[in-house]
């Protein structure tokens, strides 16, 4: 009977794949955005800082950037669920993943985001759920909250085009 | 300006709501951050560009900016075009916002984005807004929201000064 792999290699090729596609987005790094995962899923962090500001006043962060959270969210959650498939199933080397050999990133079609409440300074998470995936076209769903899970401060549904395999 | 602009020293109410809309957008500092310039504002318009920058680059492959950065622009100008126009207080908050992009930004230019605000209500302001790169005739994404416009008791306490 095959040994099961060792559980810190499991980890160590989901985590560099991880780390590989979130860290070729220079935006994310600018931003604040990084991303935690369990097993496949995936949990965003916006890390509070004075530049995602909108309000000075209150302050609250900025509703473009809470939308950009929203939307880098479902991105990276799309990229990933391809990238998982291809390295569990052992078709890509994590390890060897470039940004010359990492699968695009699917496009934005579009995006449309719900403010519910005004975002705190202080961190924010956000994840994302698929709720449809195929060929060409992906629709997912995003909910972004400070404090309390249950008590999101924003919400956003968009459509998205998925790169070919080819590409 | 025009022949038929007013004089300078009888100033109108439009240009009092200008000079609230300049200083709040002056006042924010994520779109200090993305180096956003106002060009044109009042009367429920708002025109606000945002040069290129590698730090906003969302495609290592391309170089095309991040959607994001320009969800930021479109969210930003649409407020200022709010705050503008008539019957509105100087403050308002986004309710939402649908942001379609059409094609990628051209790396290297410019994004200029258009806002109108054209129809308020006593607790609603409805705003469109297109974006362009320095091809005028293709726009690079399209916006539509809603945006807070009450005032006095009206007003959420949680009202963000733009978006």
């Amino acid at each position: 009977m095959k040994q099961p792999e060792p559980v810190h290699l499991v980890k160590e090729r989901r985590d560099t794949a991880l780390a590989k596609l979130v860290g070729q987005v220079p935006y994310l790094g600018w931003l604040g955005i990084g991303f935690e995962r369990k097993g496949d899923e995936l949990t965003a962090t916006l890390k509070f800082a004075e530049k995602i500001v909108g309000n000075p006043m209150l302050p609250a962060i900025h509703g473009g950037v809470t939308a950009a959270f929203l939307e880098a969210t479902a991105t990276i959650q799309l990229a990933w669920s391809m990238l998982w498939d291809e390295i569990e199933s052992g078709q890509v080397d994590a390890a060897a993943l470039t940004p010359e050999t990492m699968p695009r990133l699917p496009k934005t079609i579009d995006l449309t985001v719900d403010y519910l409440r005004s975002g705190l300074p202080r961190d924010a998470y956000a994840r994302a759920r698929v709720v449809r995936s195929g060929r060409r076209y992906a629709s997912v769903q995003v909910e972004a909250w400070q404090d309390n899970r249950d008590r999101p401060f924003a919400a956003a549904s968009g459509h998205f085009l998925m790169p070919r395999r080819d590409d | 300006m025009s022949p038929t602009d007013p004089p300078k020293d009888s100033p109108p109410d439009e240009d009092t709501k200008a000079r609230i809309a300049r200083q709040f957008i002056a006042a924010i500092p994520h779109s200090r951050e993305l180096g956003m310039q106002l060009e044109e504002i009042g009367g429920g318009v708002a025109v606000i560009s945002m040069p290129y920058d590698k730090r906003f680059v969302g495609d290592p492959r391309t170089g095309v900016i991040h959607g994001g950065a320009v969800s930021a622009l479109m969210d930003t100008c649409c407020g200022a075009a709010v705050i503008s126009a008539e019957r509105t207080p100087g403050v308002t908050a986004t309710l939402d916002l649908r942001i379609d992009y059409m094609r990628p930004a051209t790396p290297g230019q410019r994004i200029t984005a258009r806002a109108t605000c054209y129809h308020v209500t006593r607790t609603v302001a409805f705003v469109r807004a297109v974006a362009f790169d320095d091809d005028a005739e293709r726009p690079v994404a399209s916006a539509t929201g809603a945006f807070t416009a009450g005032t006095g008791e009206d007003r959420r306490e949680s009202s963000e000064a733009l978006s």
